[in-house]
């Protein structure tokens, strides 16, 4: 016998589960596997990163003519930088949420047929939307200081923005391609629901344009991405405007996106957790 | 001479699932025999009373509406894939698990390696467990060997660093250095195998679960698959290998078990156990007694074997360098395209010396029609050493080694009998000797 076992104790196996392996197994898997898709986007075409930062400086370009030159929205201050950013922001969520929606079937193989923490195929895209995030950011910061906006301390608290964003985001994917597996339509109608959201979230429009009806006022009201967005214009773009709380009309009028941000993480753990050991056999 | 048919062991592809199915009958084979070398090694597989039933629905609700409108109606059946099964392993075996299509055997292997959560039951393990139950599972086609590397031993759960390291041993093994840097999409499908291969060989778990492993690769590296298995065998690795080929399961293993219906048929001595899952999968009407391993195929009976005296007699023992007259007649069931007939000499180690085959269209028809009876004879010239020989025979349909059409694992038993010799032929020699003067 020349291999010596490391523990001859035997060890209930419990199946697999979210985390199944250990939780370094997770974020060394985690990150590899998210590395390893995001060189492939970047390696794979010829113009590899450029795309990445195109695509939200081709969106943003379309909204800005729209409506700078088009609509003529106005009065807010330093619209272009802000707009720019929410939509950098917003690409984020959108490209991590659509991308973990599908992941599951789309890792069919390695998931009828290795042991692996589950977590991590949702998770995954969310991590490599994250390094273009980052790199979109430089971008983004080269814009916001071409346009004349001083250096500001508070750019210091934008790990704060992203915290939320991230978890928020973490969980949808968890609660998205869990469903999913179930319920093949998941991933089609959430393509509209994110669609719907862009509208639905202050990235056009700061939450104190005036004239915003009561309605869509009362959808941002509930939108959780509505408090990062209006805080990042505060902290990033514009100190004179209002930070979140304020935006909102107060701490109890915050109490509705709270609470949504609550439900969301709660449901995504809850549903992948449950889905995890199934996950294998529902394909 | 016949005409040279693939004589080796058919790939291990579906097996004929159009059989009718048999009660299960539980059976340990050889008790002794269970308990034999690796007795007194300690248990590192337990598993206790597993059940596991999947929910089959009349049709697939995979929407949300199909799930609103089906709320109802009850429109679906569990199967029971596995009721009841408990076993053990002991450190260092080589454990077949055997069945036919349907059986369990596939989904016992994914609960063990927690893939599936079984129902009920227990499994308890001791030692680290390589998470793939299939070579290759988790190549990225569009990285490259050293990237993949690193990813499949950050899966079996090293760290970053320690994958790394391990790439050189991997790629050494698969001898696929030079192509170190170049993307798995540009390997061709034998350089593929050989990297999977590798990368398990060379990981350090303790407990491999393997399903069908053996039915990839060309000759070459079979041979190089064998040569490792016995060498896992012999390193004191435990390994679980589920498959169809008898073959492998009498060659490298130490104990098998026969699943059936979610139940364990047979469990112990392989050669045994084969011996169960073949008859279980071609028993018929007319196949006799216990000791008679005919196959019997719907599509096609056999219904007469025998070797050949030099005499014309049926006999089952023979001189060495008489040469070997076979003889088997078969009945077809039904219309059968461009049947091929393969017969395989195996010595009593499981080796297979050599074999003949005949295409029936070589000499005969395109079609074997339903109701025809065909009769193949060959002779051979017999080179074998004294010892115990059996013939298997395969029939396969439309020069597809996969489309078996009837299997029969131990057609004839015979002896070649004469004074001992080496080795396993008698090789065609001529030796001559000459005497002179020294230099």
């Amino acid at each position: 016998m020349s291999t010596e076992p490391a523990s001859l104790e035997l060890q209930e196996v419990r199946g697999p589960s979210a985390l199944g392996g250990g939780s370094r197994r997770f974020f060394d898997l985690l990150w590899l596997i998210s590395l390893n898709e995001f060189r492939k986007t970047f390696f794979g075409t010829a113009l590899g990163y450029v795309w990445s930062l195109v695509r939200p400086l081709m969106l943003f370009a379309v909204l800005y003519v729209v409506f700078t030159k088009i609509i003529k929205f106005g009065g807010v201050e330093h619209y272009p930088v802000l707009l720019l950013f929410n939509v950098v922001l917003f690409s984020y969520f959108q490209e991590a949420t659509g991308g973990a929606v599908g992941s599951v079937l789309a890792q069919e193989g390695i998931v009828r047929k290795t042991q692996f923490p589950r977590l991590v195929i949702p998770l995954s895209p969310g991590l490599v939307a994250l390094f273009t995030l980052g790199l979109n950011m430089v971008a983004v910061l080269v814009f916001i200081l071409a346009s004349g906006i001083e250096p500001m301390w508070t750019w210091l608290f934008f790990p704060l923005l992203l915290v939320p964003l991230l978890i928020l985001t973490a969980a949808l994917s968890m609660l998205l391609s869990a469903l999913n597996v179930r319920f093949r339509d998941v991933g089609i109608i959430w393509v509209v629901v994110a669609q719907a959201l862009f509208y639905g979230s202050p990235v056009l429009y700061p939450i104190d344009t005036p004239g915003i009806p009561e309605a869509l006022r009362n959808v941002l009201l509930v939108n959780p991405l509505t408090p990062i967005l209006e805080q990042g214009r505060h902290w990033i773009i514009d100190p004179n405007a209002p930070s979140a709380v304020a935006a909102a009309g107060g701490w109890l009028h915050m109490l509705p996106a709270i609470g949504i941000f609550l439900a969301v993480c709660a449901a995504g753990v809850w549903v992948f957790r449950r889905e995890a050991p199934k996950i294998a056999e529902l394909l | 001479m016949l005409a040279a048919g693939r004589t080796g062991t058919p790939s291990a592809g579906p097996m004929l699932d159009y059989l009718p199915t048999m009660a299960a009958e539980v059976e340990q084979v050889d008790p002794a025999r269970a308990d034999g070398a690796l007795g007194d090694s300690p248990v590192v597989i337990e598993a206790r009373d597993i059940e596991k039933s999947f929910r089959i629905a009349g049709h697939r609700v995979d929407s949300l509406k199909e799930r609103l409108t089906a709320f109802s109606s009850q429109d679906h059946k569990d199967l029971h894939a596995l009721r009841g099964v408990s076993f053990e392993i002991r450190r260092g075996e080589f454990f077949g698990i055997v069945g036919r299509n349907g059986s369990g055997k596939s989904t016992l292997l994914k609960i063990l390696a927690s893939i599936y959560a079984a129902d009920r039951g227990t499994v308890r393990m001791a030692g680290r467990l390589a998470p793939f139950i299939e070579l290759g599972v988790g190549f990225n086609l569009e990285l490259t060997a050293r990237e993949n590397v690193e990813l499949n031993g950050v899966m079996m759960g090293l760290h970053r660093r320690e994958a790394r390291s391990r790439l050189d041993a991997v790629l050494e093994f698969a001898e696929l250095g030079e192509f170190v840097d170049m993307k798995l999409k540009n390997y061709s499908s034998g350089m593929l195998v050989r990297l999977a291969f590798a990368v398990m060989i060379q990981s350090d778990a303790e407990i491999l679960l393997i399903d069908e492993v053996l039915a990839v690769g060309d000759a070459a590296f079979q041979q190089k698959c064998a040569d490792v298995f016995h060498e896992i065998r012999d390193s004191g690795r435990t390994v679980v290998l589920v498959t169809h080929d008898m073959a492998a399961v009498e060659h490298y293993c130490h104990r098998a078990m026969l699943l059936h219906d979610g139940v364990i048929a047979a469990s112990g001595d392989p050669d045994e156990v084969a011996r169960r899952y073949l008859r279980l999968n071609f028993e018929g009407a007319s196949s006799g007694g216990d000791g008679d391993d005919w196959g019997d195929a719907p599509e096609l009976r056999l219904v007469d074997a025998r070797l050949l005296g030099p005499g014309g007699e049926a006999v089952n023992n023979l001189e060495k360098g008489t040469p070997l007259r076979l003889e088997s007649s078969f009945v077809a069931g039904r219309d059968i395209v461009r049947p091929s007939f393969g017969f395989v000499i195996v010595n009593a180690d499981g080796v297979e010396i050599g074999g003949i085959g005949k295409d029936l269209e070589d000499g005969g028809p395109e079609i074997l029609r339903a109701g025809e009876r065909v009769t193949i004879s060959g002779v051979v010239g017999n080179q074998l050493a004294p010892g115990r020989y059996y013939v298997k025979c395969w029939v396969y349909r439309d020069h597809n080694y996969g489309d078996i059409v009837l299997h029969a694992p131990h057609l004839i038993d015979f002896v070649v009998f004469g004074g001992a010799e080496p080795g396993v032929v008698r090789l065609d020699s001529e030796v001559t000797v000459r005497v002179g003067e020294g230099p």
